[in-house]
């Protein structure tokens, strides 16, 4: 294990945490922003049409992979697994519990002899979080999806563009807030650029970091 | 600016995606048996219509699948979409008003 | 100064709060509510300008965005803008506009010598003149440039804002008249999403400048209960003041908002406009319709305006444009002109109508009210020239195409004249949408779309307000009921009490005079760019049969207005010079924007800073601590080199380089691109895709690669690992990553569905930290413990996996730099952590961070190739030099067979070899021609460029790379690269310049 003090989140330079205490009483801005960092992620592929490997997933990680395009199972506060194409998955954990993860996965998937991918991405992205009332106006700044309640509502995902980057979105609010909250994982290197953009995007509606 | 429906993810803006080529153009099973006009057939003649066309395109943006789209190259409407390995629609002079 | 022309009350004008503002220097008062034109206009204020080629004095000529002549440059320095619509500039206090198009002012105007030479200035007049001789075109812009002067662009750098916004609707209502409102209503109670987008200031369009009843109530009282009904309802968003100005494929609409009343500086805390990028499931398309002019000789002075105007500037701003008005109709409409005029107190001299014996019910009225109607007659001419004094009126003959009798002058200052409405077909056009000619009133409507359209109102050819009302609900419950949705309660067109009969319009386009065509006056099609029929007359005979053509040819509807008002009636003459129908002789193309759109707009917030997505590898902020410059890979930012103190660049890359070659340097070596590739087929899959063999690569090895496309032609390379069974890991450069996997991708899932192979990015995942040089090993000793760096224990092309610095890390044993070097890749997040570790530990040996600059001389001494730099899409590996991995036993990989294509396999292709400058110390430019004979100024015969050129630090010379026609064959000769005058010799040699054995690989 590195020492936690010697880990960079793509962010960290922006010394958020700092930030976040500061503006911690800040009250009617529209939207809020955070970054949610190291978390574990690893990439599955495989064939959905072969109950093995669904079996072999379900066994390593508890959760189901879904069918459903553009849709995630399980709940933000645990473990998740979101559909990326129609034959692969990402797999969300907390720091921490990655390698446990990635080791039940890799020992069930491959050492089954199953035809399967296991890469661990936790490294290549970080987690952007937005909220607030005025969040999907700000995300609607960037990116051409219906993000509209009716059409991405709770537990809906999309690969997107948001701002020039590529992203993963997740939806992750309550059935009934209907502002929304968002997740974006973003590549790392452009991290720095999104957070800077959707800062920016967010000035008229007022801001702060959690 | 097309709206293109992948066949996984559903409606995108056509910046998600990439215009591959023209589709159903297949790789000759043995290209060294091929005399060279035959092989500059496979690698650089296509049919380039004004009207329906079949084309590959890839969700760049999004799953990263490649598909094949007959859109009608001259209106822009986008007249079938399908995957990889499936019959193509026999071409119509029809388009879609979305 | 006071506001003359200032009605005392009426109109939307708010009276209690006055505005001061400036034009060209004097100051003035309006009033809020109204535009810069109406404001200028009640002050007395009409001519606002000189026109392009004659400087002609140009007045206000509409109330809208149709406006030909009243540009203007609002305010100075970095907020100055240059040619907007008076009349669509709403007024704010401290407004300071000019004329854009005079010298040194519209009342005096030094170029209005031009017009006394018009004869000299005919159409294609610039083509038939100045492109002769070509050397002189030169002198003649600069001339042509100062005289056309159409505004000055901003010096300084915008202080303003402007982003963009996605939305999606069910239903878009593009105009906010009658029938857009009738409709968006409507669609609103289905329950749909709907945008209802106007580009006034105001809902009502049309209604704003009539004096209309509807439900018994003042028009504008129902507009204001359609607005709150629209504003209460969750689902619909009103979009004021904003121009829907583009209409693309598959439903695709963009808008223009302006998000501030003071259209020059913008709003305190947001964007001063905002591009609104919307797609819709169906689009109702409520345009309106812009009034046409009747074409008279002289219509281009000032105090020519349209009736229509005239009524805007009464009923909306109450201001009198003139003080004493004369109309010019073919048509009943332009009658509630003189009755609006005339029951505000203003002075109407005549209605002048070009029909025999017009009866409609609006001309009763006007005969009631006491208005003289001069019918079957004409303006034979103006008098008057920088405001009009009066007109001459002649009988017409029976068919209209001369005049007769005797003529009387009727004294005015204003004429507003009325050739009927042209439906606004620019959106439908946009999108592909077909215009039929319908003869009745010599309109062109909408007809057939490519889009989820429906067209309402006067846009759809229906001009009267009760039809206009019934169709915009009609056009919400067609598209309800495609989308499926049901409209909620019962819907009816509210009751109109202004409708009456109008009797047919007169189609005449061209009102005669006593003089053929162009002779004691001008018919103006185009006021701005100065188009008259007699041009277009000219165009048609001198064989201009294309309406596109001659469109070009005459400027016809190319000024910044593109022809709103003038097109159809100058296509109209067209057709008939060329004894054509119009419909046969067609119109031009509408494309979009269908008013200008600001480029700040249009960039948003992808300006400075945002412009581009900047990627950043996890040691950015060390590089940038350093000093370095850094140099654009694609999106990625790479320090490029570090310069120390005030060194120039080739003194630090000289340092750096030397520091690899005698003792250990660092690079960011990150951005390459990596995939991680899993399955039983992985190595039959790598064999397909590249030339060399893959089958036996054994765990723990590392082998170079190269790709082609089926072309023959290279496409990318790199390194690629066995790292365990059915496991490997590619490299590709750093630029070409994405198109790479999205190749490799296209294979896998199109033409070899049947292998077994997953490919995964994981080029984010690792900072990769590239270690070079003879002490290289023993810093990297330092460093780790459970990797056995010794030559035999981790030979060259291999990889192990261990920890360094405590950190879990695959270290590679590659080189591109001819050292002995490593590769460490760590996790992303400690990659900072170890870089600067490394550098602290290193301090001992000199370690030094080098640049891509460095590593692109180093790998130029060993000759080593660069995709994009030594390769550009037509080159072989055998052009490389490069045989040696082009496998003859494989029987097939991607791009086999074109390298035996006769093109392709030719021995006298260019080639890549090593050139050695006679002069040691001339570094050539890289991308220089390269001859082999030269010759006292050219043409000269190339036979190649060059590709890479650097100074060699260790090598004491300059050394470039450059592909050569048969060069290998010439190596030895002596070549020349002739720049600016001067002529550099060289010799052709091997591109290997450095440790040809590779000894230094081992340390």
């Amino acid at each position: 294990m590195v020492d936690a003090y010697r880990l960079r989140s793509p962010l960290d330079h922006l010394g958020l945490t700092a930030r976040a205490q500061a503006e911690a009483e800040y009250s009617g801005t529209g939207v809020v922003l955070s970054e949610i960092a190291h978390l574990c992620l690893i990439n599955i592929r495989g064939d959905a049409s072969d109950p093995a490997f669904i079996a072999a997933v379900e066994k390593s990680i508890k959760l189901t992979p879904p069918t459903a395009p553009n849709t995630v199972a399980g709940k933000p506060s645990q473990s998740r697994i979101m559909w990326l194409g129609p034959d692969e998955w990402l797999v969300i954990t907390k720091p921490g519990r990655g390698e446990r993860a990635m080791a039940e996965l890799w020992k069930n998937l491959k050492d089954g002899k199953l035809h399967a991918a296991v890469t661990d991405s936790s490294e290549a992205r970080t987690c952007i979080r937005i909220e607030g009332p005025r969040a999907r106006e700000v995300l609607a700044k960037g990116c051409p999806i219906d993000l509209h309640p009716s059409a991405f509502g709770p537990g809906q995902s999309a690969q997107c563009i948001v701002a020039k980057c590529g992203v993963m979105l997740v939806q992750t609010a309550q059935a009934k807030d209907t502002a929304g909250t968002y997740e974006l994982y973003v590549l790392r290197s452009f991290a720095t650029y999104l957070w800077t953009w959707l800062e920016d995007a967010s000035q008229e509606f007022g801001v702060r970091v959690a | 600016m097309f709206l293109i429906t992948c066949p996984w993810c559903g409606e995108r803006e056509e910046s998600e995606f990439t215009y591959g080529h023209e589709a159903h153009i297949t790789r000759p099973e043995d290209p060294s048996a091929l005399s060279d006009d035959e092989w500059a057939d496979y690698l650089f003649m296509r049919k380039n219509p004004k009207g329906p066309h079949l084309e590959r395109w890839v969700h760049t943006a999004g799953c990263r699948r490649w598909f094949n789209v007959q859109r009608n190259t001259h209106t822009n409407a986008i007249m079938a979409i399908y995957k990889i390995g499936e019959t193509p629609p026999k071409a119509t002079t029809a388009g879609n008003k979305s | 100064m006071t506001q003359s022309h200032r009605l005392y009350d009426g109109g939307r004008v708010d009276r209690s709060q006055p505005i001061n503002f400036s034009f060209n220097g004097r100051r003035y008062t309006g009033y809020q509510g109204d535009t810069l034109a109406s404001a200028l206009l009640a002050n007395g204020v009409m001519l606002v300008g000189r026109s392009f080629k004659y400087h002609r004095p140009r007045g206000i000529f509409s109330a809208g965005t149709e406006e030909p002549n009243a540009l203007v440059q609002l305010e100075r320095g970095p907020r100055t803008i240059a040619n907007l619509l008076a009349t669509r500039v709403p007024l704010y206090e401290g407004l300071d506009a000019s004329s854009v198009n005079s010298w040194p002012s519209p009342n005096f105007d030094l170029m209005a010598i031009n017009g006394l030479f018009h004869r000299l200035l005919p159409a294609g007049f610039y083509y038939k003149t100045f492109m002769w001789p070509v050397s002189g075109w030169k002198i003649y812009e600069h001339f042509i440039r100062r005289a056309a002067g159409l505004g000055r662009s901003p010096e300084e750098p915008d202080q303003d804002t402007y982003d963009k916004i996605n939305a999606h609707a069910d239903v878009v209502v593009v105009g906010a008249g009658p029938a857009g409102l009738a409709a968006a209503r409507t669609a609103a109670l289905s329950g749909a999403r709907v945008i209802l987008v106007d580009e006034q200031v105001e809902l009502g369009g049309q209604l704003l400048s009539e004096r209309f009843i509807i439900e018994g109530k003042p028009a504008l009282e129902w507009v204001a209960e359609v607005e709150e009904e629209l504003l209460a309802n969750p689902n619909v968003t009103v979009l004021k003041h904003t121009t829907a100005f583009g209409y693309y494929d598959h439903n695709f609409i963009c808008f223009l908002q302006n998000r501030a009343d003071n259209v020059a500086f913008g709003a305190e805390g947001r964007t001063r406009q905002r591009v609104w990028r919307v797609r819709a499931k169906r689009v109702i398309l409520a345009t309106g319709a812009i009034e046409r002019p009747l074409i008279y000789v002289d219509n281009d002075r000032p105090g020519c305006m349209l009736a229509g105007a005239l009524r805007a500037y009464v009923n909306r701003y109450g201001v009198k444009p003139g003080t004493r008005h004369v109309i010019f109709t073919n048509n009943d409409d332009a009658y509630r002109t003189a009755l609006d005029l005339k029951a505000a107190g203003a002075d109407v001299a005549c209605v002048i109508d070009i029909r025999p014996d017009p009866k409609g019910e609006l001309v009763t009225r006007a005969h009631e009210a006491g208005i003289e109607v001069i019918e079957n007659s004409a303006i034979s001419g103006v008098l008057g020239s920088k405001r009009v004094k009066g007109v001459e009126v002649m009988a017409l003959n029976e068919p209209g195409d001369s005049v007769t009798g005797r003529s009387r002058i009727v004294q005015c200052d204003t004429i507003g004249s009325s050739g009927g409405w042209n439906p606004v077909v620019h959106l439908h056009s946009h999108a592909g949408g077909k215009n039929v000619w319908r003869d009745s009133d010599g309109i062109f409507v909408p007809g057939e779309t490519l889009q989820a359209e429906h067209t309402a109102g006067a846009n759809h050819g229906n001009f009267s307000l009760q039809a206009a009302l019934t169709d915009g609900i009609q056009a919400a419950q067609d598209a309800a009921k495609i989308l499926g949705l049901k409209i909620k309660g019962k819907i009816s067109a509210p009751a109109v009490g202004t409708d009456v009969i109008e009797e047919p319009w007169r189609l005449l386009w061209y009102i005669p005079t006593t003089a053929p065509t162009g002779q004691r006056g001008k018919h103006f099609l185009d006021p701005q760019n100065d188009v008259t029929a007699a041009d277009v007359q000219l165009a048609a005979r001198e064989g201009y049969r294309s309406v596109e053509h001659a469109k070009r040819y005459t400027t016809l509807g190319m000024a910044t207005d593109q022809g709103k008002t003038g097109n159809i009636p100058g296509h109209a003459i067209l057709a008939s010079a060329l004894g054509q129908t119009i419909p046969e002789t067609g119109t031009t193309t509408f494309r979009p924007p269908y008013s200008p759109v600001t480029m700040g707009a249009l960039a948003g917030r992808y300006v400075g800073e945002f412009f581009d997505p900047i990627r950043r590898t996890p040691m950015y902020e060390w590089h940038e601590q350093a000093g370095c410059l850094w140099e654009d890979v694609s999106q990625w930012k790479r320090p490029w080199y570090y310069p120390k103190d005030s060194e120039s660049m080739r003194d630090a890359v000289n340092r750096e380089c030397l520091a690899v070659r005698n003792n250990v340097g660092m690079l960011d070596a990150t951005t390459l691109g990596k995939i991680d590739i899993q399955g039983p087929d992985a190595a039959e899959f790598l064999n397909r895709v590249y030339t060399n063999a893959w089958l036996k690569l054994a765990p723990g090895r590392c082998r170079y690669g190269l790709m082609l496309h089926e072309d023959g032609m290279v496409f990318d390379d790199g390194v690629t690992s066995c790292l365990g069974e059915n496991h490997y890991l590619m490299t590709t450069t750093s630029g070409g990553a994405p198109n790479v996997l999205a190749w490799l991708e296209e294979w896998l899932q199109t033409e070899w569905p049947e292998l077994k192979v997953y490919l995964t990015s994981v080029t984010e995942q690792y900072a990769t930290l590239q270690l070079a040089g003879p002490n290289a090993r023993a810093l990297l000793s330092e460093f780790t413990s459970d990797i056995d760096l010794d030559n035999e224990a981790f030979p060259f092309m291999s990889w192990r996996d261990g920890t360094v610095g405590g950190i879990p890390a695959r270290v590679f044993r590659i080189s591109f730099t001819g050292e002995q070097s490593f590769e460490i890749n760590v996790p992303a997040s400690s990659g900072l952590s170890l870089w600067t570790d490394i550098m602290i530990a290193g301090e001992k040996y000199g370690i030094t961070p080098f640049g891509t600059e460095t590593m692109h001389v180093l790998r130029a001494e060993k000759g080593f190739i660069i995709v994009g730099q030594e390769t550009d899409g037509t080159i072989t590996p055998l052009d490389l030099g490069m045989n040696w991995i082009v496998s003859k036993a494989k029987p097939d990989f991607i791009g086999k067979r074109s390298l035996a294509r006769a093109d392709t396999a030719r021995p006298d292709r260019k080639h890549l070899v090593g050139l050695r400058t006679i002069d040691p110390e001339v570094v050539l430019p890289e991308g220089a021609q390269l001859v082999a004979e030269t010759r006292a100024k050219p043409p000269m015969d190339m036979i190649g460029h060059v590709t890479s050129s650097y100074y060699s630090a260790a090598l004491g010379h300059s050394i470039a790379l450059a592909l050569v026609k048969n060069g290998r064959n010439r190596k030895g000769d002596t070549i020349y690269v002739p720049i600016d005058g001067t002529t550099t010799a060289c010799e052709v040699v091997d591109p290997i310049f450095y440790d040809l054995e590779g000894e230094r690989l081992n340390g």
